[in-house]
């Protein structure tokens, strides 16, 4: 086993542990810090994967933005002082069902589907970011879904504004 | 090297908790965590197949660029949406918003 994979098995076990502990702890800050430990532990993986660019924004948009606007929602929506009550609804036996089914499932489709491709050679990470920067403003790869994008982000925006107005 | 199947079962299993979450929780910003959960699981299979596949053609890190902007949007309007409701009834338990229920 080389270094490369017991890393990948160390980071995957504790990715899986915080992820488990986000949906089943019942104390919602408690939940948003497992779901930083989950979001860098994927973070971490993006690096294995030799996708720097994106590891670096999955740090700065998701735990720099999404995570703590959770734990903003979750302090502006809960009362000082209230005890940790239970969270997990009465329909949780078949949401284990469900997901393990789906877990099972997509393994058999992975395991045997006998495409397990090896490594394509080294990744020349600033080659790839150039080559990113390059494709997302060309006319011939993806400016339109890159400029859907920022339109989608700003009706997001003025869309949570309107929303969260106090009338 | 590590092989792919790693990185698939991998996501799999994250899909599969975060798909628990949504089901299984009764707090609406804790279903939202349950979504974010999916779509980390997803961008992980995209960038997978992008670095088994052909490196040279970035087009699986742009797919995983336009979930990163779409998760954003979600979350923000999601997490509007929780506020407004929780300043009306006082409550986010998915399971007492049930004014559209019959």
């Amino acid at each position: 086993m080389s270094g490369l994979e017991i890393v990948f098995l160390v980071v995957a076990l504790v990715t899986l542990y915080a992820a488990l502990e986000v949906v089943t702890t019942n104390n919602l800050i408690h939940a948003a810090l497992w779901l930083i430990v989950t979001l860098l532990g994927v973070a971490t993986l993006y690096v294995l994967l030799n996708a720097t660019f994106l590891a670096v924004v999955q740090v700065m948009v998701y735990i720099g933005a999404i995570a703590i606007l959770m734990i903003f929602a979750i302090m502006l929506t809960r009362k000082i002082g209230e005890a940790a009550e239970d969270q997990t609804n009465q329909n949780w036996p078949v949401a284990a069902v469900f997901g393990f089914l789906m877990f099972a499932g997509l393994s058999v489709i992975v395991v045997f589907s006998g495409k397990n491709a090896i490594m394509q050679g080294a990744v020349d990470s600033g080659q790839i970011v150039t080559e990113l920067g390059q494709v997302l403003v060309s006319p011939n790869a993806y400016v339109l879904p890159f400029e859907l994008a920022s339109v989608l982000l700003l009706a997001a925006l003025v869309g949570a504004i309107v929303v969260a107005w106090k009338k | 090297m590590i092989s792919m199947n790693w990185f698939l079962i991998f996501a799999a299993a994250l899909f599969s908790i975060g798909l628990y979450g949504v089901l299984a929780r009764k707090n609406a910003i804790l279903i939202l965590m349950g979504i974010e959960l999916m779509l980390n699981a997803v961008n992980i299979n995209l960038v997978t197949f992008w670095r088994y596949t052909n490196p040279a053609v970035v087009t699986g890190q742009v797919f995983a660029i336009i979930v990163f902007a779409v998760a954003a949007a979600e979350v923000a309007v999601g997490l509007a949406l929780v506020i407004s409701i929780y300043r009306r009834r006082h409550t986010i338990a998915a399971n007492e918003i049930d004014l559209m229920k019959w």
